[in-house]
């Protein structure tokens, strides 16, 4: 009861003061805003450049082959190299910094479109791939609509089964749960036992068909066992470059390529880009980090200063407010149960509009389909900035306190002659 | 109801320290009418800052209803002042942000009164300094008089036995003053003590003793019968 009266007590003088407060409340409110805002944004960015990345884990490296260059051990110029399943074997065997390594056969070009597909009366053309154990560790950021991965049962027993993508779904079965249902891959019946959706280049990558490597080779690969991209992912701890310098001369060993030739064996490593990225969005981090502490810095040092004018301005009312029976801790707590109130108000309401307009922008981006690799889903982390309104709320306490500690305990006489 | 014995009081740092009450006796029974008067500088607002516990005696003993209060803290202070004394000042000190009867009702505010009861006793008091009517305005809409009268209610709403008051009608003009004159002695009617710092004799002569300081010291102290002064 006496809290209520307490605080209506407060808010009388709030009032009072409307222009002081409101000043107050609007740095305070700017303050966690601006902070909102940027750590939004640096989300946003951080999130749009890494949708421009791969559905692959990012230290993920890609093999691939080309026509040899340069003549070695009596071999000529522009012979095709090919790898094979025991290229994948002898890697996994010889190179201790290899922690999963796979491959992948595309029908077709090698990114796939080009196959045709059917079910019942319905057709598209699509890549179908047939992947080795293990290829969706290193392909590990599918999401799973429906239904499950290739597993490593399926390529033992050569069973008959696809992923097939969501853009794959939608043109054959569309409105339909595809699981269970088999279409027909050159003429060849599969079950449909998984639906994925891969972000990767826009989603164009959800147009593809993933099948069992071993009946992949039993049914197109000609009896064959070549394989047209090997990819693996080196051990933690391991130099990356390293391990990609021992795994390219392995395979140019094993195919009598000169270790000079940079044709026949070629690799992507996408270790360097990554790490370029990743320092990048440390520097973005560490931008967004400097504003948003110096924002802050700028909003405790308006409270303080908003407090010492409040204390100097109020010095008589203080001292008749103690003549009349005021106890120090009475006036001080006053004091500060206004500051902490108006802080606390006004940066919730900053906090509110911040996060409103991030959901604002959101929802604009996906209603008009706004897609694009620099800016996506500006996010807050709500801990952080609830974390940064307390810290505000306790500063500006801090920084109220000692002038009007020093107030509270002048003597009233001379409070009341200034 | 108060008594000080050997009350000495300095101001300042050590080289330039001034020694503003060189040993104080004085009692002041219940229901008095006193008035302190002096040049200026002769210490009468500093006796009546150590009556009002507003400050500290450097020594000295200072009883108030029979209790030693010359070193209370300042949360002990707090609430004397609150209880026991009502303080009247020349600058009237109401706050200007709120009306008559809110600038009332503050000292039970800090009684830990109810709003609506504070009000109530709020109003009676106006009601006996005769500003009933204009218990809703601001202190910038009240006259000299009129302020000085709802400092004086304000003095009066906690029920304290002894109302202090500098140079009370030193911002008015000599008919304000003798209205407000009249109203201390309808206070003083209530049996109340009232100690009166003024440098004007003729308020002085309207109480029932005359206390006039020097130098620090007490120079004269002399009881009379109060003076009328016709209105």
């Amino acid at each position: 009861m006496f809290l209520l009266d307490s605080l209506q007590e407060i808010l009388f003088t709030l009032r009072q003061n409307k222009l002081r407060t409101i000043l107050t409340a609007f740095g305070v409110f700017w303050g966690i805003f601006m902070l909102i805002m940027l750590l939004g944004a640096g989300r946003g960015l951080q999130n749009g450049a890494e949708s421009g990345f791969t559905s692959n884990v990012r230290d993920s490296v890609w093999l691939w082959t080309g026509k040899t260059s340069i003549p070695y051990q009596g071999l000529p110029i522009n012979r095709q190299v090919r790898y094979t399943e025991d290229d994948i074997e002898a890697i996994r065997r010889e190179i201790p910094g290899v922690k999963i390594v796979s491959g992948e056969n595309p029908l077709g070009s090698v990114n796939g479109g080009d196959t045709l597909i059917t079910y019942g009366k319905r057709s598209g053309n699509f890549g179908v791939f047939g992947v080795a154990d293990d290829y969706f560790s290193i392909k590990a950021n599918l999401d799973f609509h429906a239904g499950r991965p290739l597993n490593a049962m399926d390529n033992a027993e050569s069973r008959k089964v696809a992923m097939i993508g969501t853009l794959v779904r939608d043109r054959l079965f569309p409105g339909e749960n595809p699981v269970g249902q088999f279409v027909r891959i050159n003429g060849i019946s599969f079950r449909i036992v998984g639906l994925f959706y891969d972000e990767e280049r826009q989603g164009q990558a959800s147009e593809r068909l993933y099948v069992p490597f071993s009946v992949y080779q039993k049914t197109f690969g000609k009896g064959e066992n070549y394989v047209r991209i090997i990819t693996y992912q080196p051990k933690p701890g391991y130099d990356p470059f390293e391990v990609e310098q021992e795994v390219v001369a392995l395979l140019q060993q094993r195919h009598n390529v000169a270790p000079e030739d940079r044709r026949g064996i070629r690799s992507n490593n996408f270790v360097e880009a990554s790490q370029a990225t990743e320092a990048l969005f440390a520097a973005i981090n560490a931008f967004i980090w400097f504003v948003g502490i110096g924002t802050l810095m700028a909003g405790i040092v308006g409270i303080s200063n908003i407090m010492m004018i409040t204390v100097k301005e109020r010095t008589v009312e203080i001292g008749v407010r103690k003549a009349l029976g005021a106890r120090p801790r009475q006036i001080v707590a006053a004091l500060l149960f206004e500051s902490i109130l108006v802080t606390a108000l006004a940066g919730y309401a900053g906090l509110v509009c911040g996060v409103g307009l991030l959901e604002l922008i959101q929802f604009i981006m996906r209603s008009l389909h706004i897609q694009n690799d620099f800016f996506e889903r500006p996010e807050v982390d709500l801990a952080l900035a609830v974390q940064a309104i307390a810290i505000l709320v306790i500063a500006g306490a801090l920084a109220g306190f000692a002038p009007a500690w020093r107030a509270a305990n002048i003597s009233p006489v001379e409070a009341m002659r200034e | 109801m108060i008594t000080l014995k050997g009350i000495h009081k300095s101001y300042g740092e050590r080289d330039r320290r001034l020694h503003v009450l060189k040993g104080i006796d004085l009692s002041v029974a219940p229901g008095e009418m006193v008035a302190i008067m002096g040049s200026s500088g002769s210490g009468k607002s500093t006796l009546l800052n150590l009556l009002g516990l507003l400050d500290h005696a450097d020594e000295g003993e200072y009883l108030l209803d029979g209790k030693e209060v010359g070193r209370l803290t300042e949360n002990q202070a707090a609430a004397m002042r609150n209880r026991k004394l009502g303080f009247v000042f020349q600058a009237f000190n109401l706050l200007p942000f709120k009306n008559a009867v809110e600038n009332v009702a503050l000292p039970l505010y800090y009684q830990k009164v109810g709003r609506r009861e504070r009000n109530k006793r709020a109003e009676h008091f106006l009601e006996l300094v005769g500003l009933s009517e204009r218990r809703l305005h601001k202190p910038n809409e009240l006259s000299g008089g009129q302020k000085q009268r709802v400092a004086i209610a304000r003095a009066l709403v906690t029920d304290p036995a002894i109302l202090l008051a500098d140079e009370p009608t030193g911002a008015l003009d000599s008919q304000t003053t003798d209205d407000i004159m009249d109203l201390f002695k309808q206070v003083h009617g209530m049996g109340k003590a009232l100690v009166i710092v003024t440098h004007e004799a003729d308020i002085a002569a309207q109480t029932e003793r005359t206390i006039t300081l020097k130098d620090g010291r007490i120079a004269t102290d002399t009881a009379h019968e109060p003076a009328h002064v016709s209105a």
